[in-house]
C-alpha cells in the first residue's frame, strides 16, 4: 500500500454527497439508456405497460417486491389512465421513497457536520458498536469513522474485537496506525468481548472521547456467533452503563434482499441505531435499505464511496432518492 | 409444527387446482413465480426472460389436463431452473506434467482470499502440490492474511513488499517460484475491485496476458442482487472467466445470483462457500439451488409426510402449550417421536431448503439417530413428576436418571440444558410468521456449528466455530467419558 497522508486534502473534498455520489455511479460503464422520465412523456396516457416499466426499474435497485408494489400501486391510483404529467409522477415516486426513508422522524443529517449522526456524549466515552456479515466493510468503515471523529478533534481507541479471522488485528492495526490513534488488541482467539471490555477500559482511564469496537464477519443465522455478538453488546454496557450509545450495522451496497434479514437479527441481538452503506461507489444502488427502514425503521447514517480513509459521507435522504432512481444516471 | 411451511409457493398456486385450469390462469400462476424469483434476488431480465419460456412451455406440456396442476407447475418451474444452471462441471481442469494457474477475482470483500486457501486445501488432499501467491498489494493486511491461511492449510506462499514491487510482478515472480519448487498448481490471489473501475480491470487484463492463467475463477457473494449481473457480465467481459464459486451460502439467502450470473456469462458456478473455515468448499449441485431459489426445498413432500405421520389435534395442543411456555419434556418426547417416524433426521434435513447439502456433511458427524434413541432413553427413566418440572431435578435424581438410562449424568444435564433452550426458541418461534419461523428451523440446524441436528443433539453453545472444532470437542467429550468410566470402575 502507497504512503499516503490520510489528511491530504483532496481536490474534491468539498464535493457534497450528491456529487460524490455521482460521480462514483458515472464511472458505471453500462450506463442505462432510458431516462425514466422518457417512459412518461407529457401527454401521454398511463397505461399497464408503462408501469411495468417502471416497476422494473424501482426493482432493479433491490428496494424489494413489497416497497416496489406499494409505489406502483400508488402510481396507479393517482394516474392511471390519465394524461400524465412528468413532474407530477416524479413528485409522486420521490415523495414515496423518501418519505419511506425518513420514517416518522425526519432523518435529516447535518452534511457539514459529519459526525451529526452519531449520538455523542458529553461526559466520558462514546462507545460504538460495528456489526454486520462477512466481508460488507466494517473494518474499513471504523477507519473511516475513526478519521471523521478526529477530525472534528476527538481522541479515538480502537478496540480490535475481531479474534477470529485471519489478519483481521493486523488489518485494524494498520488503519490505527495511519490514523496515529489508539488500539487495544488482543491475540487470535482471544473471547471478542474481553477485547471489547478493555477498549472501553482504556478509554475510560485515559479520558478518551470515542471506543470503536470492531467484530467478527457472521452470518445473522449462525445462532451461536450471535451469541457470541450479544455477549460483546452486553460487557460493553456492563463496563460503560449506558453503552453502547450507537450500534451500527454496516451492509454491503451490493446485497439484495438478504439485507432484510441481516437488519431483523442484528438488531435482535444488537439492537442497531443506525447503517452504514458501503460500497457505494459500485454501480450497485443500495435500495434494500429503503425496505429496512420501512419495516424496522433503522436510518442509514453513513455510506461508504470507495476503500479510502475519507471514502466516507454522512447519509442524505433526499440526494439518495435522487441518484436512486436518478434522471441521469 | 410444519403447517404452513409451504406458504410460499404452494399456497401462492393453490388456486390452479381450485376450478378449471386456462391459460390465463397459468399466466397468472407465473406472475407468482416471477414475484418469488425476485424476492430471491433473481435479475429482473433474467426472471422475466426464464418466465416468459417456461410459460410457453407449460402451456404446451399437458399441465392442463393433469390432476395435480400445482405439483406439475412447480416441477417445470423447477426442472428448468435446474437446467438453466447446470451442467455440473466441478473440474478445475488441472494440468497433467504442467504447472496450472489458477487466478481468482471479484469485488471487494467476496472472499476471494478464503476462497485460495479452501481450494488449496483441496487440492492437496487431492495430493496435488498448490501454491499461493499474494497479488492483493492494496487492502491493509491483505498479504498477511494469505500468508496466515497458507500456514494453516501448509502450503507455501509467496509474497513481496508491496512498497517495491507491482501486482503483475508479484504474479510473474509467484510463477517462476512455484515452478522452480515443484509445484503443479498456482493459485493468484487478487485485490478486491469493482467491475467499473477501468483502471483495477485493465490491470486484471494485464495479468491475464501476461501471466496466462489456465483458470480464471470469479468469486461472487451469494447475497448479492440485481446488481449480480452487471458485475459478473463485466468480468466475464475482461477476463472471459472459466468458472464461478459462490460464496456464504451457509446464511439465509436464497441466493438467486446464481442464476442471474449464470444467465448473463454462461459460465458454470463449480463450487460453494458454505462457512469461514477452510475445509467448508462443496461443489455446486444445480437442484438443490433450484429449490432454494424457491424457497422450497422439497418442502411440499416433507410436509405431505408431516401430515400422514403426525397428528394434527396432539400438533395442535403441543403449539398451545409452547406458546404458554407450558412445554414439558413428555411433549418433547412425543413430537420428537412423532418425528422420527417420518424418517431419519438425515431424510428429513434434505426436504429442508439449504440444508440438503448437509445431509452429506452429517455422515461424518456420527449418527444422530443413536442420540434421539439416547435422549429418548433418559426421557425414559424420568418419573411423570420430574418430565412436568424438570428444574426439580437435583443431584440424586441425575444419577438415578442416568444409571438409569445407562449414561453419564454429565449427559443429563445436558438434555436438561438444551431442553431448556429449545423451549425457548420454541415459544420465540411460535410467534413467527411461516418463513421466519422456517429460517428458524434453518438457524436451529445450522446453529450448533453445521451439525444438522442442533439443539437436539446434546452439545454446549461454544463461541469457536468449524466443524474442526466440533470434533475435537467430540473427542474430548469420549475420553472424558471413557475416564469417567475407568474411575467409575475403580472406585467399586
Ligand atoms: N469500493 C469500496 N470498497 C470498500 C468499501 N468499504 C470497504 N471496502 C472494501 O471491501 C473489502 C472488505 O472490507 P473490510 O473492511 O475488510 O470488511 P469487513 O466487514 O471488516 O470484513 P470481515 O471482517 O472479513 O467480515 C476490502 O477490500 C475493503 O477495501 C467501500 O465503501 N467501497
Ligand atoms: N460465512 C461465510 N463467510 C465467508 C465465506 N467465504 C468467505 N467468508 C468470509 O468473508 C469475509 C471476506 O473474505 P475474504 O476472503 O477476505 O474476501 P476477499 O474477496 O479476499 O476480500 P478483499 O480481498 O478485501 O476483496 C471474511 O470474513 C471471510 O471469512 C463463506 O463461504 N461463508
Ligand atoms: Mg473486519
Ligand atoms: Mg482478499
Amino acid at each position: 500500500m502507497p504512503d499516503r497522508d490520510i489528511y491530504e486534502e483532496k481536490a474534491d473534498s468539498t464535493m457534497g454527497f450528491f456529487d460524490k455520489l455521482k460521480g462514483a455511479l458515472k464511472k458505471t460503464k453500462d450506463v442505462l439508456k432510458t431516462d425514466v422520465r422518457d417512459i412518461f412523456r407529457a401527454g401521454e396516457i398511463l397505461d399497464e405497460a408503462k408501469l411495468k416499466q417502471f416497476e422494473k426499474r424501482l426493482l432493479l435497485t433491490d428496494m424489494g417486491f413489497e416497497a416496489t408494489s406499494a409505489i406502483v400501486e400508488e402510481l396507479r391510483v393517482k394516474h392511471v389512465g390519465r394524461t400524465v404529467i412528468i413532474d407530477d409522477i416524479w413528485t409522486t415516486v420521490k415523495d414515496k421513497l423518501k418519505s419511506l426513508l425518513k420514517g416518522d422522524g425526519d432523518v435529516r443529517y447535518d452534511p457539514n457536520k459529519p459526525t451529526s449522526p452519531l449520538n455523542l456524549q458529553s461526559d466520558g466515552p462514546t462507545v460504538i458498536l460495528v456489526a454486520g456479515v462477512n466481508g460488507v466493510g466494517k473494518t474499513t468503515s471504523i477507519a473511516k469513522l475513526a478519521n471523521l471523529l478526529q477530525k472534528d478533534g476527538k481522541s479515538v481507541v480502537l478496540a480490535a474485537g475481531d479474534t477470529f479471522r485471519a489478519a483481521a488485528v493486523e488489518q485494524l492495526t494498520l488503519w490505527s496506525e495511519r490514523l496515529g490513534c489508539d488500539i487495544v488488541t488482543k491475540p487470535s482467539g482471544t473471547d471478542p468481548a474481553s477485547v471489547a471490555f478493555a477498549g472501553c477500559d482504556l478509554a475510560a482511564d485515559k479520558g478518551k472521547d470515542i471506543v470503536i469496537v470492531d467484530t467478527a464477519g457472521r452470518l445473522q443465522t449462525h445462532t451461536n456467533l450471535m451469541v457470541e455478538l450479544e455477549k460483546i453488546h452486553r460487557v460493553i454496557g456492563k463496563r460503560i452503563p449506558g453503552a453502547p450509545h450507537e450500534s451500527l450495522l454496516v451492509l454491503d451496497a451490493t446485497t439484495g434482499q438478504n439485507g432484510v434479514s441481516q437488519a431483523s437479527h442484528f438488531s435482535d441481538i444488537v439492537d442497531c441505531t443506525g447503517l452504514v452503506l458501503a460500497k457505494l461507489d459500485g454501480s450497485a444502488k443500495g435500495g434494500v435499505v429503503v425496505s429496512i427502514r420501512q419495516k424496522m425503521g433503522i436510518p442509514v447514517k453513513y455510506v461508504g464511496l470507495g476503500e479510502q480513509i475519507d471514502d466516507l459521507a454522512v447519509f442524505d435522504p433526499d440526494s439518495f432518492v435522487d441518484a436512486l432512481v436518478s434522471e441521469e444516471v | 409444527m410444519f403447517e404452513g411451511i409451504t406458504d410460499n409457493l404452494k399456497n401462492a398456486l393453490s388456486f390452479l387446482n381450485r376450478g378449471r385450469l386456462t391459460e390465463a390462469s397459468i399466466r397468472e400462476g407465473m406472475q407468482k413465480v416471477r414475484q418469488a424469483l425476485l424476492e430471491a434476488d433473481v435479475n429482473y431480465d433474467v426472471a422475466q426472460d426464464f418466465i416468459d419460456r417456461v410459460t410457453e412451455r407449460a402451456i404446451g406440456d399437458d399441465v392442463l389436463k393433469s390432476l395435480s396442476p400445482t405439483q406439475q407447475i412447480i416441477g417445470i418451474v423447477h426442472n428448468e431452473l435446474e437446467e438453466l444452471m447446470g451442467p455440473v462441471d466441478h473440474s478445475l481442469n488441472i494440468r497433467k506434467g504442467e504447472l496450472t494457474i489458477l487466478m481468482m477475482c471479484g469485488l471487494q470483500g467476496s472472499g476471494k482470499t478464503t476462497t485460495c486457501g479452501k481450494l488449496a486445501r483441496m487440492l492437496k488432499a487431492d495430493n496435488k502440490k498448490p501454491f499461493l501467491v499474494a497479488a492483493d498489494l492494496q487492502r491493509p493486511a491483505a498479504i498477511e492474511q494469505l500468508r496466515i491461511i497458507g500456514e494453516s492449510v501448509g502450503v507455501p506462499v509467496h509474497t513481496e513488499d508491496p512498497a517495491e514491487t507491482t501486482p503483475l510482478k508479484v504474479c510473474q515472480n509467484g510463477v517462476k517460484r512455484a515452478r522452480a519448487e515443484g509445484a503443479d498448481v498456482v493459485i493468484l490471489d487478487t485485490a478486491g475491485r469493482l467491475h467499473v473501475d477501468d483502471e483495477l480491470m485493465a490491470e486484471l487484463e494485464q495479468i491475464d496476458k501476461r501471466v496466462g492463467p489456465h483458470q480464471i475463477l470469479l468469486v461472487c457473494d451469494a447475497m448479492t442482487g440485481q446488481d449480480a449481473v452487471n458485475s459478473a457480465k463485466a468480468f466475464n467481459d475482461a477476463l472471459e472467466v472459466d468458472g464461478v464459486i459462490l460464496t456464504k451460502l451457509d446464511g439465509d439467502t436464497r441466493g438467486g445470483a446464481a442464476l442471474s450470473v449464470k444467465a448473463v456469462t454462461g459460465v458454470p458456478i463449480k463450487f460453494i462457500g458454505v462457512g469461514e473455515a477452510l475445509d467448508r468448499l462443496e461443489a455446486f449441485h444445480p437442484d438443490r439451488m433450484a429449490g432454494r431459489i424457491l424457497g422450497m426445498g422439497d418442502v411440499v413432500t416433507l410436509f405431505e409426510k408431516a401430515q400422514q405421520e403426525m397428528d394434527e389435534d396432539e400438533m395442535l395442543a403441543a403449539q398451545e402449550k409452547m406458546r404458554e411456555g407450558k412445554f414439558t419434556l413428555i411433549d418433547f418426547q412425543k413430537q420428537m417421536r412423532s418425528m422420527r417416524k417420518m424418517g431419519s433426521i438425515k431424510d428429513i434435513m434434505k426436504y429442508i431448503p439449504g440444508l440438503g447439502g448437509m445431509a452429506d456433511a452429517m455422515s461424518q458427524m456420527g449418527d444422530p439417530e443413536k442420540d434421539l434413541k439416547r435422549i429418548d432413553g433418559i426421557i425414559d427413566s424420568m418419573t411423570l413428576n420430574e418430565r412436568e418440572n424438570p428444574n426439580r431435578i437435583d443431584r440424586s435424581r441425575r444419577n438415578r436418571i442416568a444409571s438409569g438410562a445407562g449414561v453419564d449424568p454429565s449427559e443429563v444435564n445436558a438434555l436438561l440444558k438444551q431442553f431448556g433452550e429449545m423451549a425457548t426458541m420454541m415459544k420465540r418461534m411460535s410467534g413467527m410468521g411461516t418463513m421466519e419461523r422456517m429460517r428458524a428451523v434453518q438457524d436451529m440446524a445450522r446453529s450448533a456449528s453445521n451439525d444438522p441436528t442442533g439443539h437436539i443433539r446434546m452439545q454446549k453453545q461454544r463461541s469457536r466455530r468449524g466443524p474442526v472444532d466440533v470434533r475435537k470437542a467430540k473427542d474430548d467429550k469420549k475420553k472424558k467419558r471413557k475416564d469417567a468410566k475407568k474411575s467409575r470402575k475403580k472406585n467399586r
